[in-house]
């Protein structure tokens, strides 16, 4: 059988553009088809800006890679069209059990908290999540939508000018020049776009190996997530099992430092590792092996003019806590309907500058977040393996130690505080929906509130008056008329209302929320809508 | 904000210090290095405080305070 990512999905087919006498100018290249890429393209496409991706391969991502994918990027991707593939096909986990030597020390629930539409992640392959964004795209492109993926079109020349950037593109036929407006990087930590403008890539490097592979096993395994902290199959070491579709596990072993890359990658030496994990009688096949070392480190800024960076192009951290793919598809989000603004003349280029501001924020959350975990699992000194040892000991019996341990705190969405485009809070509304914060999603009966939001701003009213549309200086604002008995559970005014009888919320196109009131101002609300698309 | 308490607290002072040295009683270095750190992590629970504790981090870091007494 051949496998999903030994496949060519979108492989090279001649493009006009390389017959034309002088490089054809589009409004949107994205380069790299990757899970960011990839939701890049979706979104513009969503926007209605036509897009050209390129990509040097023409296959999704070899081997599993990223696996877990976030509510927020689920939600992201619901706004796309292909949420519903994504959960359906992923696995939902909600135990963990967490192992320290020879025994288990604690095991927890993640109790997924009622009243969301999406679970707090699933596990999934990288390549079944691209898989499905490409189906997609290709659904798109039958529907007669300007939006394509050039297979093996590879970027090895860029030069930025103030109004566009000039690509030069190479595929199998030869070299292509090709011009964009706007030109959104998206082509990985190895980024050549980034390369190709000499930019900086700045941080931490981490000396740990770790050997990931994929076995195919029919295992009694429960789908939950075990973590072992130096158990005896990996002495000094740490190991982590998870569960991905098609009866597939991820197995992640740590190596250490100044390993031979080589040698350990070799079946022969992997699969004694992997028995003695997992018991000599289980029999298992190896889909996918890999080892990797990891590095936190970002680029200084996102933004470079035309040509503007998201993703692991722009940010790379460590594996724990899955912040990567996640945190790329949301850099996807807020970028999108901003380029959108600033295409159709609605907002100054400026508004761009947000694009850095908030996501170079929350590139500095999930950097911090995944450098403590990695701290925590490979600890650097004498000391601080002595008092993650002295957590783990006290894991097992004490409560208040289990929260001290730290195998990876997984990605939530950064709440976007001190934002250049938030305008007013309102006192007695609750902490959780505060300017800066992406939507929180409740119950209205048989739908979600979710469902009802994104892709244009948005007046959500909850038991307060106002107009049903706004036309800001060609800005148009549509009001979603909400009421608490919308829903009987109560979590609707939890979340949106607090201690408040009405509130009003400015909702920006990505779901996050931009100001909100307690009673309708329609002076204020077109201040923070001016404000939100960089007028201001 | 409660305040990192640095007056003396304890009712019987020789009874806790012989207690705290008889903990380490016959122990190897690495097990008296282990217990130190539940030691710590057990009373940094206790105490909860980000603020209060952030002070005795403080305090225990400043080696002219310690030496000065």
């Amino acid at each position: 059988m051949t496998r999903i990512f030994e496949t060519p999905l979108y492989p090279y087919r001649r493009s006009r553009d390389q017959d034309a006498s002088s490089p054809v100018r589009h409004q949107a290249v994205v380069v790299g088809a990757g899970p960011v890429g990839l939701a890049m393209a979706l979104d513009l496409c969503f926007h209605g800006i036509p897009v050209v991706v390129v990509d040097d391969n023409d296959k999704v991502s070899f081997g599993s890679r990223a696996i877990c994918f976030a509510k927020r990027p689920l939600e992201i991707l619901d706004r796309l069209g292909c949420g519903d593939a994504l959960v359906e096909k992923g696995v939902v986990w909600n135990r963990g059990r967490v192992f320290f030597d020879e025994r288990q020390v604690y095991e927890f629930d993640l109790m997924a908290e009622a009243g969301h539409k999406r679970p707090a992640f699933i596990n999934l392959q990288q390549y079944h999540f691209e898989k499905f964004l490409i189906d997609r795209v290709g659904a798109l492109q039958a529907a007669g939508k300007p939006i394509e993926i050039r297979g093996r079109n590879k970027v090895i020349g860029i030069e930025a000018k103030p109004d566009h950037a000039a690509l030069t593109i190479d595929t199998p036929e030869g070299t292509y020049g090709l011009e964009a407006d706007w030109v959104i990087a998206c082509d990985g930590a190895n980024s050549s776009v980034r390369a190709l403008l000499g930019l900086d890539f700045k941080g931490r490097v981490f000396e740990d190996n770790f050997l990931i592979a994929d076995v195919v096993m029919q295992a009694g395994f429960p789908p939950e997530r075990w973590f072992w902290f130096d158990p005896p199959f990996n002495r000094g070491q740490s190991a982590l099992l998870h569960k991905q579709p098609d009866n597939v596990w991820r197995i992640d072993l740590q190596l250490g430092r100044d390993i031979d890359k080589e040698k350990e990658k070799r079946p022969e030496n992997v699969i004694p590792r992997l028995k003695a994990m997992l018991g000599d009688e289980v029999k298992f096949e190896l889909e996918w092996v890999s080892i990797y070392t990891f590095q936190c480190r970002r680029m200084e800024k996102f933004r470079h003019g035309r040509v503007i960076f998201a993703g692991d192009a722009a940010h790379q951290m460590s594996p724990f806590g899955a912040r990567g793919a996640n945190s790329g598809v949301q850099d996807a989000d807020n970028l999108a309907w901003k380029l959108k603004l600033v295409i159709a003349g609605l907002a100054p280029e400026r508004l761009l500058d947000s694009y850095d501001a908030e996501r170079v924020k929350a590139a500095d959350e999930n950097l911090l977040n995944s450098t403590r975990s990695t701290d925590f699992i490979t600890p650097k000194s004498e000391v601080s393996r002595l008092f993650r040892d002295a957590v783990l000991d006290l894991s097992e019996k004490f409560p208040f130690a289990r929260p001290l341990v730290n195998s990876g705190r997984l990605s939530t969405p950064c709440i976007l505080d001190g934002s250049p485009l938030n305008g007013p809070d309102a006192e007695g509304l609750p902490a959780a929906t505060r300017p800066g914060a992406s939507a929180v999603d409740a119950p209205l009966g048989p739908d979600w509130l979710i469902d009802r939001l994104g892709g244009r701003f948005q007046l959500l009213t909850i038991d307060a008056e106002a107009p049903d549309h706004l036309d800001v200086d060609g800005i148009s604002v549509e009001r979603l008329v909400l009421s608490a008995d919308d829903d009987q559970t109560g979590t609707l005014a939890d979340r949106w209302l607090g201690t408040a009888w009405s509130a009003l919320y400015l909702i920006r196109p990505d779901q996050h929320v931009a100001a909100r009131w307690e009673k309708f101002d329609e002076e204020a609300v077109r201040a923070a809508v001016n404000r939100a698309a960089g007028r201001g | 904000m409660t305040k990192l308490n640095t007056e003396a607290h304890i009712a019987r002072p020789d009874d806790f210090y012989a207690a705290l040295i008889a903990l380490h009683e016959g122990r190897s270095k690495a097990e008296s290095d282990a217990i130190n750190a539940r030691l710590i992590l057990i009373l940094a629970n206790h105490i909860g405080d980000q603020g209060v504790l952030q002070e005795a981090l403080t305090a225990a870091a400043d080696s002219r305070h310690a030496t000065q007494k």
